[in-house]
């Protein structure tokens, strides 16, 4: 009885201050996390990106070195970079033959898996997945030591069979084995994904199609397909942007072969500028152009699966 | 892979926010050097393998001065770091620096000049060494730990197979490696590797090219110089001619080559023997070792390949015992035969190049049991290095610019410009003044 009589006492005065702070008082942990994890470093990467090192006379001992307020000198002289552009072509290139391939063999080995008539099914969905647990650098140098072609068992397998031994570590099968590595990784992870979205289907939706007289394939193609769309558009999204910071493998094939610049990938640059040419300040410019770049690109990417969806819901 | 970025620049930044708190903290004690009564403790980044135990034995006999070795990270990586540590004011108080990185880490005011700590060390050291430490000043940045002077090595025994003797000019060097592609088309003499910058350096070294030089207030590029054009055209044109290989160094392909025969000799320095160890094992014994073939016959000069100093950050709030401990390390007897024994390293210090510590040959090279006393004559002829504050700038451009080159095998010439341009165009964007 005291205690309703106290509570509706409360509420008659409006709420106490206590009470009106608290969602603030949840919120503060994170956003405390937030601003000194994550907008702090980006401010200060933008501001870093907006300021360059000036050099006094040879630019030794103390003293000698400032840093100056640099306008946006730095983000002209990345964007004007042909290297850069040479870069964002590559890994356009090398996108090109990830993602579909990855996508597809991760979308044919959901639907495989979740046929009724499976054997081994999680022996196989394991197998298929395990390569994901593997370093992405161990995994890098793993296949380097493959493609290397004195050491390599492929290539050493097609001299016997009298076949062209093609370099892997070169010019256009670069791309391929780069891209392989990527897929050989990243299949697993994308195929788990897909495979969950589709075995949380409902039962009754196939019991449908088949008294309907659909034959699996139908099955697969208008009814599973389209019901796992937006863990595909989620795959993709995905893919893409881990393309687009493509770096470990490059990296780690960098010293097998002379085909492999120093500044393969943006993120290369990026990390070549700020850590061997002892310039954050450009590094921090490119790096923010290319986070821009990401944002814009993730930004249309939903937009454009957003209006697919809302479209197909119309009709 | 960019949060890897975003970490770093968050660790950066974080970095800096506690390095700010730091400086306040410790503001009303600053500039304290001579407050080294009492005992203190240094941390020294370094990456020589054992390097903890030779600090061991300094800890033992000195016990008011503890020095902690930290394995941070190694080479350009760990100069990285240092630049980094150093703006947030949290460096170490000692650190491993290579010589060509003594005039980045300088320009980022990251190392002490130590000059008044070291008394008469200089005495201990070849000028050529030396000098690479004082970047041409009066101050001294570093005292010398190792060198790596420059030798050729071949498969004693397949020379003898082939009818080859060890070459003394590198006129003799390239009829050597034709001499092998006729009498067999698929071994090699060697390789070109364009993924160690530094062989490159001192092969130009040694035809006496100064890639970076002052003049007045200025720096002066000499990358593209007549020495260094001789050599980027000689190994260029045998190349190009296929006499030797263009694939890297130091791949499992290279390991591979090197153990089977494949490759027969190799310009390397005076630690190739422990590369070999790991490398081409099942060639123990079968080696051999001679100075650096010459550009003139009857000429006696080598360049140098890696090696590496301890210097005192600015950051050291015990300079003098930092200073007196890198001292030690690396002139005291004791210490330098721990560091042959530990570390593996080929000392710096003229005395202990002829010294006890290196008095047997490397177990590889057991049948060439004066190896180190050839080792310390060759040594004496080391040409003087002179290096620049963006090293690791010529050095990614030669990276990419010659692997392309290799790769196409179109010669070196148009390569070694674009290296000299990509490195003047970076000082000039720093700021730096450059002479034409």
């Amino acid at each position: 009885m005291t205690m309703t009589a106290t509570r509706r006492k409360a509420r008659g005065r409006g709420k106490p201050y206590g009470a009106k702070a608290a969602p603030y008082g949840f919120l503060l942990p994170a956003a405390v996390l937030f601003a000194l994890f994550f907008a702090l470093p980006i401010g200060y990467a933008l501001w870093l990106s907006l300021h360059k090192a000036e050099v006094r006379g040879l630019g030794l001992g103390k003293g000698a070195r400032a840093e100056v307020w640099a306008g946006l000198q730095n983000y002209t002289a990345a964007l004007t970079d042909p290297e850069l552009g040479h870069a964002a072509l590559r890994v356009f290139g090398y996108g090109a033959i990830v993602v579909p391939v990855m996508l597809g063999l991760a979308l044919l080995f959901a639907l495989l898996l979740d046929t009724e008539r499976v054997r081994a099914r999680s022996f196989s969905r394991l197998a298929i997945f395990l390569p994901y647990a593997i370093p992405g650098v161990i995994a890098a140098l793993l296949w380097g030591f493959l493609y290397l072609p004195d050491v390599s068992p492929f290539h050493h397998l097609l001299g016997k069979l009298g076949l062209p031994q093609p370099d892997l570590l070169d010019g256009g099968p670069l791309f391929a084995s780069l891209a392989n590595i990527a897929v050989w990784g990243g299949t697993g992870f994308n195929m788990i994904v897909i495979y969950t979205s589709l075995r949380s289907i409902p039962v009754e939706v196939y019991e449908a199609a088949r008294l309907d007289g659909a034959t699996p394939v139908q099955i697969a193609l208008r009814i599973k397909i389209p019901m796992v769309a937006p863990s595909l558009v989620l795959t993709f999204f995905f893919s893409v942007i881990a393309t687009l910071q493509v770096f470990g493998e490059p990296t780690t094939l960098r010293p097998l072969t002379n085909s492999i610049p120093t500044t393969w990938s943006p993120l290369m640059k990026v990390y070549n500028d700020a850590f061997l040419g002892g310039n954050v300040y450009a590094a921090s410019a490119t790096a923010v152009v290319l986070a821009a770049a990401s944002f814009v690109l993730s930004f249309a990417l939903l937009k454009v699966s957003n209006s697919l969806t809302k479209h197909r819901g119309n009709r | 892979m960019s949060h890897t970025l975003h970490r770093r620049l968050a660790a950066t930044a974080t970095a800096v926010a506690l390095g700010a708190t730091a400086l306040t903290a410790c503001g009303s004690s600053g500039g304290d050097d001579q407050a080294d009564s009492g005992p203190v403790s240094l941390t020294y980044w370094a990456w020589a393998p054992g390097m903890d135990k030779v600090a061991d034995l300094w800890n033992k006999k000195n016990p008011d001065i503890k020095v902690t070795v930290k394995k941070q990270a190694a080479g350009d990586d760990l100069v990285a770091k240092i630049i980094t540590a150093s703006k947030a004011h949290q460096a170490p108080d000692l650190v491993q620096a290579e010589y060509q990185a003594l005039p980045t880490l300088v320009s980022n005011d990251a190392l002490a000049d130590i000059s008044r700590e070291i008394g008469d060390t200089e005495k201990e050291f070849a000028p050529g060494v030396w000098q690479q430490t004082t970047l041409g000043t009066d101050a001294v940045y570093a005292v010398p730990q190792d060198s790596g002077p420059m030798m050729f090595y071949y498969r004693e025994d397949l020379f003898k197979q082939y009818g080859l003797s060890a070459p003394t000019t590198w006129d003799d060097f390239a009829k050597t490696a034709r001499a092998l592609k006729k009498k067999a088309p698929d071994k090699a003499l060697t390789t070109f590797s364009s993924n160690d910058s530094g062989l490159f350096a001192g092969l130009a070294q040694q035809a006496g090219a100064q890639w970076w030089t002052v003049d007045g207030d200025k720096w002066k590029v000499g990358i593209d110089d007549p020495a260094t054009r001789k050599v980027a055209d000689f190994w260029g044109g045998l190349v190009k001619e296929g006499a030797v290989d263009n694939q890297p160094m130091y791949t499992p392909a290279w390991n591979k080559a090197l153990n089977t025969g494949k490759q027969i000799a190799w310009v390397s320095a005076v630690w190739a023997p422990g590369t070999l160890t790991t490398a081409a094992p099942e060639t123990k014994g079968k080696w051999a070792m001679a100075p650096l073939p010459q550009w003139t016959k009857g000429d006696n000069a080598t360049g140098s390949w890696g090696g590496s100093t301890t210097a005192v950050t600015t950051d050291s709030r015990h300079k003098a015992a930092a200073a007196k401990f890198a001292t030690w390390l690396n002139t005291d007897p004791q210490a330098l035969a721990a560091l042959v024994k530990e570390s593996g390293i080929y000392p710096a210090a003229t005395a202990a190049q002829t010294s006890g510590a290196l008095a047997e040959a490397p177990d590889f090279f057991a049948n060439q049991p004066d190896f180190y006393m050839r080792a310390a004559a060759i040594a004496k002829t080391t040409a003087p290095a002179s290096w620049g504050p963006n090293v690791n700038v010529a050095y990614t451009a030669f990276k990419d610019k010659f692997a392309h080159a290799a790769k196409t095998r179109s010669g070196f010439g148009a390569a070694l410009t674009a290296m000299r341009d990509a490195t003047v165009a970076d000082l000039k964007k720093q700021g730096f003044e450059v002479a034409p």
